[in-house]
């Protein structure tokens, strides 16, 4: 004797289910996950939403990390009336009215990811789990910030991810549930190749020296493509551990090399030390091969490169954005964390607090917190007014397409906080890439499915 | 060749820092048979005391200047140091350049004042503990004190150079007969080598010629018979702990141009630092100095393109690699003394 599952009930339930599916509209609208309050992760409940910031707030980062929170401190204000206002005022958006999000007074926890992968994971996981956070963000580190999508992927929330730098995040790791503002490895090389061949020459020799890590490895693949693409000649990668502290075995080889550029692929302390050894060991005022000894630090950081002191004085790279820019965004962004914290916002504080207005208006606009439909609500949206001109959130890889700065050390600096001066801004279609290129994973690299979790 | 001595160079350079902070664990360990965690503080500390100096050179009060703008449009406050308004321009930046090498005199008096105060005020309750407390004690210390040092001076890295003049590099292949350009040394790595050999010597000389460093090796060798003899041991071996801080703490001041420090870098001397010790052999003076300069020069060899890509990983690992051999061979160390550490 069999005994069969379908009852009368359960037909027509799957029924009702499967013709609501086919009346779905097959252009996404917000208004359908409005219907719908429930159903996902954290469903706010009451008068309030909660969101999670995981910064390093210990360990090696945690200067960059207390910038960041300032930045989601400044957001969380602004969003819930509070300040000036910011850069809500210029943002092209005009959603966010100061009565927090979706209506919600805006409240936050914060985790401290120490840069480890696994803290990073843990104190997110507590974020979701016992704070409710409805969405996690933050971050100084490819490393943590691939681990942590990962983990909001699986639980159902939506991934803002802070300063993370490594073509992976968006690359071949990208998650339907991740999005990031900040740029990439591809886009520095984009940037700065073309700089670097008008200043240096296209007839160069670069010796790299590269972290070995996720984000050291795709920076140097990026970078040697794009100055290759100029004329350059690529003589040598070095991989250095994360944990060195002293690069003097690895500069030495550098002098006799044959080699006439140092590409330093280093961030944080890496980037402090490896830079400082290098001109120890007498290379800015080196010549080879008839022409001046350069050294090229493709990823910089206003909060690391003081660190690094006179020894950044002229040389190049890139950066996300930097306080000095005077568009209407910057200014008020500025002026905004400026009077509150009395010292200029660094480039992690920018992309953090671009993070958190964005996926509030993501949300104003979807009208519901569900994780999907804010995912929604972000792709392919363009926007402006956030400092970086016009940007776009492409939905294919949830990576924003904007200018990249090429900056460069400033010689002759008027205060502690300027460092760096920006000699040119590559203009957005000049650091585009395809979705499916090789460097992100190719055609195998998938978003998967847009998981709103419980 | 040029390759050669430059690897040579730069590892006796490490093995300087290696050195000169595995003396100091060797010192307390042979004084007060404690295995002293906090030690990487010390060298930590040291390095602090160049930058805690240098911001004193530097203290400063500030003009307005209406013709310049600040970063949000108001009038830029210019800073000036009291040094240069009291003494002159002149006087004032030649100081301030120099404030690594006057951090020297700064230093030695702040450790050995630190080295006592946490000998008496902690260390000294632990000495009948077994090891495993000693351990535990002096690296939760480290952490206390490399959390407080975050705290005040945060987490970056901070710039403190070496005086302009001893910036540069010298060409010392010219001077051996190479092609210019083909040996190229920093002076300040050369200076921190010299140095770390004058304070090696130093210390050696201290406990060889002198009464007080005779009855300290007596101590060493037999602790009861000495006190016995009526001399109060205890406290000349609080006064070497206390020399072995201002040990640390000089490695400390004069790395500071070599790496600007940070909160962690004692963290990253330490482990390294007790693995010379071991290799060196528990409580042997010569061989923890030894050691250091072996393991220094061994890791730089190891660091070479031409060593990771025979063996990829071999810098990472040299150090722990040579420590199993020696120890597999010469279980004692290289110039470990019999029943020392040995029940």
């Amino acid at each position: 004797m069999t005994k069969s599952n379908f009852t009368r009930r359960g037909v027509l339930k799957t029924g009702a289910l499967a013709g609501a599916a086919m009346a779905t509209p097959t252009i996404f609208d917000g208004s359908v996950w409005a219907a719908g309050h429930t159903g996902f992760t954290n469903a706010p409940e009451g008068g309030s939403v909660t969101l999670g910031f995981n910064v390093p707030q210990s360990g090696p980062y945690a200067d960059e990390g207390a910038d960041e929170l300032r930045a989601y401190e400044l957001a969380v204000e602004h969003l819930n009336g509070g300040g000036d206002g910011g850069m809500i005022n210029t943002f092209s958006s005009k959603t966010l009215d100061g009565t927090g999000i979706n209506g919600k007074k805006v409240e936050y926890v914060t985790g401290d990811t120490q840069t480890k992968s696994d803290a990073a994971r843990a104190s997110a996981k507590s974020m979701i789990e016992k704070d409710g956070a409805i969405m996690i963000t933050g971050g100084s580190s490819s490393g943590v910030a691939i681990a942590v999508q990962g983990l909001c992927q699986d639980a159902g929330v939506i991934f803002m991810a802070g300063l993370t730098h490594s073509n992976d995040t968006t690359g071949k790791d990208r998650k339907a549930n991740g999005f990031r503002h900040f740029f990439n490895g591809y886009m520095s090389g984009a940037a700065l190749a073309p700089v670097l061949a008008a200043r240096y020459g296209t007839d160069r020799k670069a010796y790299h020296l590269t972290a070995d890590y996720t984000w050291g490895w795709t920076q140097q693949e990026s970078i040697a493509n794009a100055t290759e693409a100029q004329g350059w000649e690529t003589v040598n990668n070095v991989l250095t551990p994360l944990a060195s502290t002293d690069f003097s075995s690895y500069i030495a080889p550098v002098l006799n090399s044959g080699a006439d550029v140092l590409v330093l692929n280093h961030y944080g302390g890496n980037m402090v030390n490896s830079l400082t050894n290098a001109v120890q060991f007498g290379l800015k005022d080196k010549q080879v091969n008839g022409k001046n000894f350069e050294i090229v630090v493709p990823l910089y950081s206003r909060l690391m490169a003081r660190g690094a002191g006179e020894n950044v004085k002229g040389i190049l790279g890139s950066t996300n954005w930097h306080w000095s820019l005077t568009d209407e965004g910057s200014k008020a962004f500025v002026k905004s964390f400026g009077t509150k914290y009395g010292f200029p916002p660094s480039q992690a504080a920018h992309t953090v607090y671009c993070q958190t207005l964005l996926y509030a208006d993501a949300v104003n606009r979807a009208g519901s917190f569900n994780p999907c439909a804010v995912g929604e609500a972000l792709e392919d949206f363009e926007f402006s007014g956030l400092g970086n001109g016009d940007v776009l959130y492409r939905g294919a890889d949830h990576q924003c397409f904007k200018d990249v700065l090429v900056v460069q050390g400033k010689e002759n600096p008027t205060s502690e906080f300027d460092v760096l001066e920006v000699v040119e801004v590559t203009p957005r279609a000049q650091v585009e890439y395809p979705p499916n290129h090789p460097m992100f994973g190719g055609d195998e690299a998938s978003l998967g499915e847009c998981n709103p979790g419980a | 060749m040029d390759a050669f001595i430059l690897q040579v160079l730069n590892g006796l350079d490490k093995g300087s820092a290696y050195a000169l902070i595995a003396l100091g664990l060797t010192l307390i360990f042979g004084t007060l048979g404690v295995v002293n965690f906090a030690h990487g503080a010390l060298f930590m500390l040291g390095s602090f005391c160049a930058v805690t100096l240098q911001r004193i050179l530097s203290l400063s009060y500030e003009t307005i200047d209406e013709t310049q703008l600040d970063f949000l449009g108001n009038p830029l406050k210019v800073k000036s140091t009291y040094i240069e308004s009291w003494l002159g321009k002149d006087v004032g930046l030649a100081i301030i350049d120099w404030s690594v090498p006057i951090a020297i005199l700064f230093a030695i008096p702040v450790m050995i004042a630190i080295g006592v105060i946490m000998e008496r005020g902690l260390i000294k309750h632990f000495y009948k503990r077994p090891h495993a407390d000693q351990i535990l004690v002096t690296f939760g210390l480290a952490i206390v004190i490399q959390e407080v040092v975050k705290y005040y001076y945060g987490a970056n890295p901070i710039q403190t150079p070496a005086p302009d003049s001893l910036s540069k590099a010298l060409d010392l292949g010219v001077m051996i007969g190479f092609d210019p350009n083909a040996i190229i040394y920093p002076y300040w790595r050369l200076i921190y080598f010299f140095f770390s050999m004058t304070v090696i010597a130093g210390v050696f000389a201290f406990l060889q010629f002198t009464t007080f460093g005779m009855v300290v090796r007596a101590g060493m060798a037999d602790r009861e018979t000495v006190s016995m003899l009526g001399i109060n041991i205890d406290k000349r071996f609080t006064i070497m702990f206390g020399i072995a801080a201002a040990v640390a703490g000089l490695a400390g001041v004069m790395y500071t141009p070599i790496n600007p420090p940070n909160y962690h870098m004692g963290m990253d001397f330490l482990v390294l630092s007790f693995v010379v010790v071991v290799v060196g052999g528990m409580g042997s003076l010569p061989g923890a100095v030894l050691a250091g300069f072996l393991l220094g020069i061994l890791e730089s060899f190891a660091s070479t393109a031409w060593a990771t890509s025979l063996l990829p990983g071999i810098n990472q690992i040299i150090i722990y690699l040579v420590a199993i051999i020696v120890l597999l061979t010469r279980p004692r160390g290289l110039m470990g003394r019999k029943g020392v550490m040995e029940e």
